[in-house]
């Protein structure tokens, strides 16, 4: 199982087509971001310095947002069926405590995405479609004449709400990633060592190394 | 600097005072609009394209006198003609001149996110810069009066300036200058205050009997009222808003929902990168990786 550095063989755990789109997520999102921060509060309207200014920023948010939930779509589909919760999830949520203090073995094991993972996918899933229907609401340029005010309104409101829910997310998805170590280099590199997918995957794990399992 | 009877008092999207150091501030301004004087000839109409330099397409008669149909980025003020069946079988012909109010309390101003588009001068007047729009169209979910609209050519916001261009160097706006029958009148908010006084008792004894100035609390006052022969019933005259005020949205989406929001988000991303620095993260040992060779080793025999 070795290879010829006696380093063992690597787990590929996201797959090329997974971390390409998820960088792709990443440029998009942070566009998004920055020109929806800078519409969101006064205080951090020169953040559209960054975006191409105040017009250029209103002119593409809507474009470019259009586009992250397509890509999140395209990228997050295919994960429907693994992310669903199972009864074992359920159980480490309620024991989150001992994630944060280190002592996993008093959970069941984790398969391919731990329980946070999937709380983030339907999370970000919901809002980020919520954050396209409602933002067409008030696209002034395209839609929101269509609308009558009240919903104009009610579209912006909801709008700057499940983006704070979005943003609080990747928060928390970025630290638990710093977190674990080794998993930021998994989405870049794709792979993770057999340590890593014992300690933190344990049942993942298991299945990988079963004889004849997919790589 | 502003010319001085237009020092800016307010700003959009500014959380800074704006300059105040001179006084003392001027007298607030109103325009005065006498709805039972109104012949409705249009000639403030015409008046405000002049001025402004503003030409409408040539839209289509819908079968009123309203024309063109709604305000516009080329049409800042229109008449609205009502026919209202008063409960004495007559008809009356209620025609209001439409346009921006100019709050006291501003709706737009208070929804705008780009610094500097929209401001509120000390005599009242509340205009757009529209140098600085970014044509997101918040102020139109912002106006508590329909008013503001965002032209189909440059995306830039317009609406009524109440001629602060006028005002500023001591003339009234264009409207009030074309009004032949004098419905339309202008200048300090207290003078235009007695003025409507005066009519409103006028109309009193003609028989009308709730007359009454259109000054709505709600938004702080405004800088354009109308005496209107039913005050009580606002909406007979195309709709007027009988008691406007911002939003209970939008000031939730541009209140406290904001700094909250900003708040949590700053609160989190600092303890996850704390937790990082002191905690550190969950590292893999040698201990897990001689786990998974021996597991390795079992699963292949």
């Amino acid at each position: 199982m070795a290879d010829r550095d006696h380093r063992p063989a690597l787990i590929l755990r996201h797959p090329p087509r997974d971390r390409a789109l998820h960088w792709l997520l990443v440029i998009v999102f942070l566009f998004t971001a920055t020109s929806g921060f800078a519409l969101f509060h006064p205080s951090l309207f020169w953040l559209t310095n960054l975006t191409g200014g105040g017009p250029w920023s209103a002119i593409l948010h809507p474009f470019i947002g259009l586009v992250m939930a397509v890509v999140f779509v395209w990228f997050a589909a295919p994960t429907w069926r693994v992310a669903q919760l199972t009864p074992n999830d359920i159980a480490w949520l309620k024991g989150i405590r001992y994630v944060v203090s280190g002592q996993e073995e008093r959970l069941p094991e984790v398969g391919q995405y731990n329980a946070g993972q999937k709380l983030l996918y339907f999370t970000l899933m919901t809002c980020v479609l919520l954050l396209a229907l409602t933002g067409i609401l008030f696209w002034r340029r395209y839609f929101a004449g269509y609308f009558p005010i009240g919903v104009v309104r009610l579209g912006a409101l909801a709008h700057a709400f499940l983006a704070f829910v979005v943003l609080i997310s990747v928060v928390v998805h970025m630290s638990a990633a710093a977190w674990e170590a080794g998993s930021i280099r998994s989405m870049i590199r794709g792979t993770v060592t057999p340590g890593w997918a014992y300690k933190h995957r344990r049942a993942w794990f298991r299945e990988m190394i079963r004889p004849g399992a997919g790589r | 600097m502003a010319l001085q009877s237009l020092d800016i008092i307010r700003r959009s999207a500014t959380k800074t005072p704006s300059p105040a150091a001179r006084g003392p501030v001027p007298a607030e301004v109103a325009k005065l609009i006498d709805t039972s004087k109104c012949i409705g000839c249009k000639a403030c109409q015409v008046a405000c394209m002049e001025w402004n330099d503003l030409r409408d397409q040539v839209g289509t008669c819908d079968g009123t006198y309203n024309n063109p149909t709604d305000l516009t980025a080329q049409s800042w003020t229109v008449m609205r003609f009502a026919e209202y069946e008063n409960p004495q079988g007559d008809l009356e012909w209620l025609i209001r001149k439409d346009g921006c109010m100019h709050c006291a309390d501003p709706g737009c101003l208070k929804a705008c996110p780009a610094p500097g588009a929209i401001v509120q001068y000390a005599n009242g007047i509340v205009d757009f810069h529209e140098e600085h729009c970014i044509g997101c169209g918040y102020c139109i979910a912002g106006c508590p009066f329909n008013i503001p609209r965002i032209s189909r050519r440059d995306h830039k916001a317009y609406k009524c300036t109440l001629c602060s261009d006028r005002v500023a160097v001591g003339l009234e706006p264009a409207c009030v200058k074309a009004c032949p029958t004098g419905a339309i009148t202008f200048g300090t908010k207290e003078r235009m205050k007695v003025d409507a006084e005066e009519r409103i008792a006028d109309l009193k004894s003609r028989g009308f009997e709730q007359a009454g100035l259109y000054d709505p609390i709600g938004v702080g006052g405004t800088h354009v009222m109308y005496v209107l022969h039913h005050a009580d019933q606002p909406g007979l005259y195309s709709g007027l808003a009988l008691n406007p005020h911002i939003s209970r949205t939008v000031r939730l989406w541009k209140g406290v929902v904001k700094p909250l929001a900003l708040g949590a988000l700053a609160l989190a991303a600092l303890v996850g990168f704390f937790n990082y620095i002191v905690a550190g993260p969950k590292e893999v040992g040698p201990e897990d990786e001689e786990a998974a060779r021996k597991e390795q080793e079992k699963a292949h025999g």
